[in-house]
């Protein structure tokens, strides 16, 4: 039998309950806002454009009036918190908080801009963080696929690269986007291959490989970059690119119609699959027996789940999905560099762990760590006193927030890591 | 363990029934060393490893050479143009791998002798710190992916005392190491107090803080009175001379006393896990928490310490890229990936210290061969990182070598280095 690392005991929180303290932390966020923000922001209009421009219809409030505004509102929801609510209103009050706090800073940073660039245009940020959401939202899909099978996959770095490296040789010598696509599947599985035979039938502790795996992947793409598509990119590297399909109706919405219907086939193939890899693993008969052999592979064994063939089989899934999101790269915005993936590839885990373990709570995850990612980019564009490398720092230190079990409880499938040998 | 152990029972049997022992001929010499060389020991395993990996690579050499390529359009016809082409590019790349590394036999003059070693243990120095620190906390039970955080941490300190603080030579030398030291311990120490105090996975945490450091790295650099005002790239003022560890072959030769700390910590890492309570502790806490625990060692403050002391070494390691020879300044790349290569060290050494010395030495050696071999061959230095990926693979899965050459289980199973944990 298995012992848990450490026993974490359950001991009586008294009027201190895990709610009560979110909430004091929001209120204690709502009052910097309030104050600190309130008092840094300036006098003019923080406007807030539904456009790509400055023009156009806009949202508009006074700088500091917004930045208080916002900030009693965090401070409220926190308080409502730590009253003592319903359990049932718990998740939406934190929401509300979070998302006020996050309001009352942008009041502040937008009103602070400089003159003229004191605007922020919410069709960018929605497109933006979509955008660098994407390989996450792949990623993390991918890591859903395997983990709750049982199979901690840590090469996800490695097959989002294999993906974009093999989408970008062959859509070139093919110069047909699908061949690229397919290659890409192919490319992310032949990782996923190596890390199933290893895991699965060689036994090899599953973070081991994963790490081996990634650095596998960037020294053969690198390699391979440097003597075929380095000296002849035009031959090698320069994939035809998926363009852009609108779809009618939806993308005269506004602000989300142009960021996310006029997309590529990426993104609609990103949400769908969340959608997909929800339902089935929910609602259908793949589903249940994938849960199973990731929670107790040995009950699931005794009911007749073949539960290594089913690992392969999930493990293999995973390894197409995160090389199609490499392929959202090499396939629809850059051509392939060494190394480009950048540790996209482990932010994906983040958002795996963050979203705990499930599709729509990895979309989510990954989403937020799109928009931090974004809004990074945003406040360098407008000379931001903020640096942007704390930004980009913040998915990382939310998710070791999250796994300390500050914010909520995360907890992962309980075979997740262990190899199953039958008998 | 839940399941009988089968294999006693006969044992049993056989000792209530008392046997002589049938007296067996003495084996030769020679008999004993070839069962030895076939038996897949560690030895054996390693070497195995190598070629194998040595071969897939000569694979990757030729099929990304064109001219190479071509020679096997008309294989059938003409089959020895193909075998000639092949053998000389391979032949000549991995020649300059041993002569980068090595011996050069055309070397003329004490220097230029020496210059292949000078550069393998210049190369292996950081990695003996970042192998130790990966294999000390393995020992305990612990993953410590985070050795490259705790590098990048322990670099930036190191550097920071090396060109803001004046002090006189020595003493500067050695506040600039115990600065790297210490940021490499608090990186390492916070994983650990998480897992003492919430049960958070070191695995994840360390993952998040590599990424957390590494941004802190590239934001540091930036900042006024550490970037280098007289370049416009990102890059810090150089350390000065007299924080800088001393070389110990003249100025020619960038071998420095680094390579004497790593055999250094090597020795006391190897005497306080066999020798020292602590270490008792360490690997009983490593082997069952839960006895550990129950025999009455703090389990949690294993946990704390071992991460702190691991920290430490990785911290080391990265103050050696600044202090040594191979950089004097900050880059955001300055620590290149001595973190990651750590973790493939300490597999290669089977977690041993010794061992992880000996590993680190023929990284090192692949790591100053391969510059050789790209600056000669034009082979690019990315086939070192698939080589060493692909060794450690073979490691990892000694059943996979095993049957590959069809050897012998050897009567120690100390081959599986791998540690089967989930998050």
């Amino acid at each position: 039998m298995a012992v848990p690392d450490v026993a974490v005991a359950q001991v009586d929180e008294g009027f201190w309950t895990r709610t009560r303290k979110i909430g004091a932390v929001l209120v204690a966020l709502g009052v910097i806002a309030t104050v600190l923000f309130g008092a840094l922001a300036t006098d003019r209009s923080a406007r807030f454009t539904l456009s790509e421009t400055e023009g156009g219809a806009a949202l508009e409030i006074n700088g500091t009036l917004g930045a208080i505004l916002f900030g009693v509102v965090a401070a409220a929801a926190g308080a409502a918190l730590m009253a003592g609510v319903p359990k049932r209103w718990f998740t939406a009050l934190l929401g509300v908080g979070l998302v006020a706090f996050v309001l009352s800073f942008l009041c502040w940073q937008v009103s602070a801009a400089p003159e003229g660039r004191n605007f922020m245009p919410l069709v960018n940020m929605v497109r933006g963080t979509f955008v660098l959401a994407l390989p996450l939202i792949f990623g993390a899909l991918a890591g859903v696929l395997c983990e709750r099978s049982g199979v901690v996959n840590v090469a996800i770095e490695g097959q989002l690269l294999m993906g974009a490296f093999s989408g970008a040789l062959f859509g070139s010598i093919s110069g047909s986007v699908w061949v690229g696509l397919v290659a890409a599947a192919i490319g992310g599985a032949l990782i996923s291959l190596l890390l199933a035979v290893f895991a699965i039938r060689y036994l090899v502790d599953q973070v081991v490989m994963g790490i081996v795996l990634n650095l596998l992947a960037v020294g053969v793409t690198g390699f391979l970059y440097e003597r075929l598509m380095q000296p002849d990119a035009a031959r090698y590297n320069s994939a035809p690119r998926f363009s852009s399909w609108e779809i009618p109706l939806l993308s005269d919405i506004p602000v989300v119609g142009p960021a996310l219907f006029r997309a590529n086939i990426f993104l609609y193939l990103g949400l769908l699959l969340v959608l997909v890899i929800h339902i089935a693993l929910y609602r259908t008969r793949w589903g249940l027996r994938t849960r199973s052999v990731g929670e107790h592979p040995t009950a699931a064994d005794t009911l007749g789940v073949k539960v290594l063939r089913l690992r392969y089989r999930n493990v293999l899934l995973a390894g197409v999905v995160a090389g199609i999101g490499g392929a959202s790269y090499t396939l629809a915005l850059y051509s392939f560099t060494k190394n480009m993936i950048g540790g996209k590839g482990f932010i994906a885990l983040a958002a795996l762990i963050f979203g705990r373990w499930s599709p729509t709570g990895a979309l989510l995850a990954a989403l937020f760590f799109g928009f931090a990612d974004q809004l990074g980019t945003y406040l360098g564009a407008i000379g931001s006193s903020i640096p942007s490398q704390f930004l980009a720092m913040l998915p990382y230190l939310a998710t070791m927030l999250a796994v300390a079990g500050l914010v909520g409880k995360v907890r992962a499938p309980a075979a997740s890591g262990k190899p199953y040998v039958k008998g | 363990m839940s399941k009988v152990n089968v294999a006693s029972l006969p044992a049993e049997e056989a000792a209530t029934a008392p046997k002589q022992p049938e007296p067996e001929p003495r084996p030769s010499l020679g008999r004993l060393f070839l069962d030895n060389l076939w038996a897949a020991n560690t030895v054996t395993v390693t070497v195995l490893a190598v070629v194998l990996a040595m071969l897939v690579g000569a694979v990757l050499i030729i099929v990304s050479d064109p001219d190479v390529l071509g020679t096997y359009g008309y294989l059938t016809s003409r089959p020895s143009d193909a075998l000639n082409a092949s053998w000389t590019v391979v032949s000549e790349a991995y020649a300059n791998l041993f002569k980068g590394a090595v011996f050069d036999p055309e070397a003329s003059g004490f220097t230029a002798a020496l210059t292949p070693i000078s550069e393998t243990l210049t190369y292996t120095a950081p990695l003996v710190f970042t192998g130790l620190s990966v294999a000390l906390a393995f020992r305990g039970g612990m993953f410590n992916i985070g050795a490259q955080g705790q590098a990048t941490v322990g670099v930036v300190l190191a550097a920071l005392a090396g060109f803001l603080l004046p002090l006189p030579p020595v003493l500067h030398l050695i506040v600039a190491l115990v600065a790297g030291a210490l940021g490499g311990a608090l990186w390492g120490f916070i994983p650990g107090i998480l897992k003492a105090r919430t049960g958070a996975h070191e695995v994840i945490n360390t993952i998040m803080l590599n990424y957390v450091g590494l941004y802190f790295l590239s934001w540091v650099i930036v900042q006024d009175g550490v970037q280098n005002t007289t370049r416009a790239d990102a890059i810090s003022k150089p350390v000065e001379s007299s924080a800088q560890l001393p070389r110990l072959l003249g100025d020619n030769l960038r071998v420095h006393a680094g390579i004497l700390l790593a055999v250094l910590a090597t020795w006391l890492v190897a005497w306080l896990l066999n020798r020292s309570t602590f270490g008792f502790e360490l690997r009983a806490v490593g082997a069952n928490p839960a006895a550990a625990r129950t025999a009455g060692i703090s389990v949690p403050k294993t946990y704390v310490l071992m991460m702190a002391i691991a920290g430490l070494l990785a911290g080391l390691g990265g103050s050696q890229m600044v202090l040594g020879s191979t950089a004097n300044a900050l880059t955001p790349l300055v620590i290149a990936q001595i973190g990651f290569d750590g973790i493939l060290v300490a597999l290669l050494g089977r977690v041993k210290p010794w061992g992880v010395l000996l590993a680190a030495l023929l990284f090192g050696a692949l790591q100053a061969g391969g510059n050789r071999m790209q600056s000669y061959s034009g082979i690019s230095l990315e086939l070192v990182t698939v080589l060493q990926a692909l060794i450690v693979i073979f490691i990892a899965a000694p059943a996979l070598v095993k049957a590959i050459f069809q050897l012998r289980a050897a009567r120690a199973a100390r081959l599986q280095t791998s540690l089967a944990k989930g998050w």
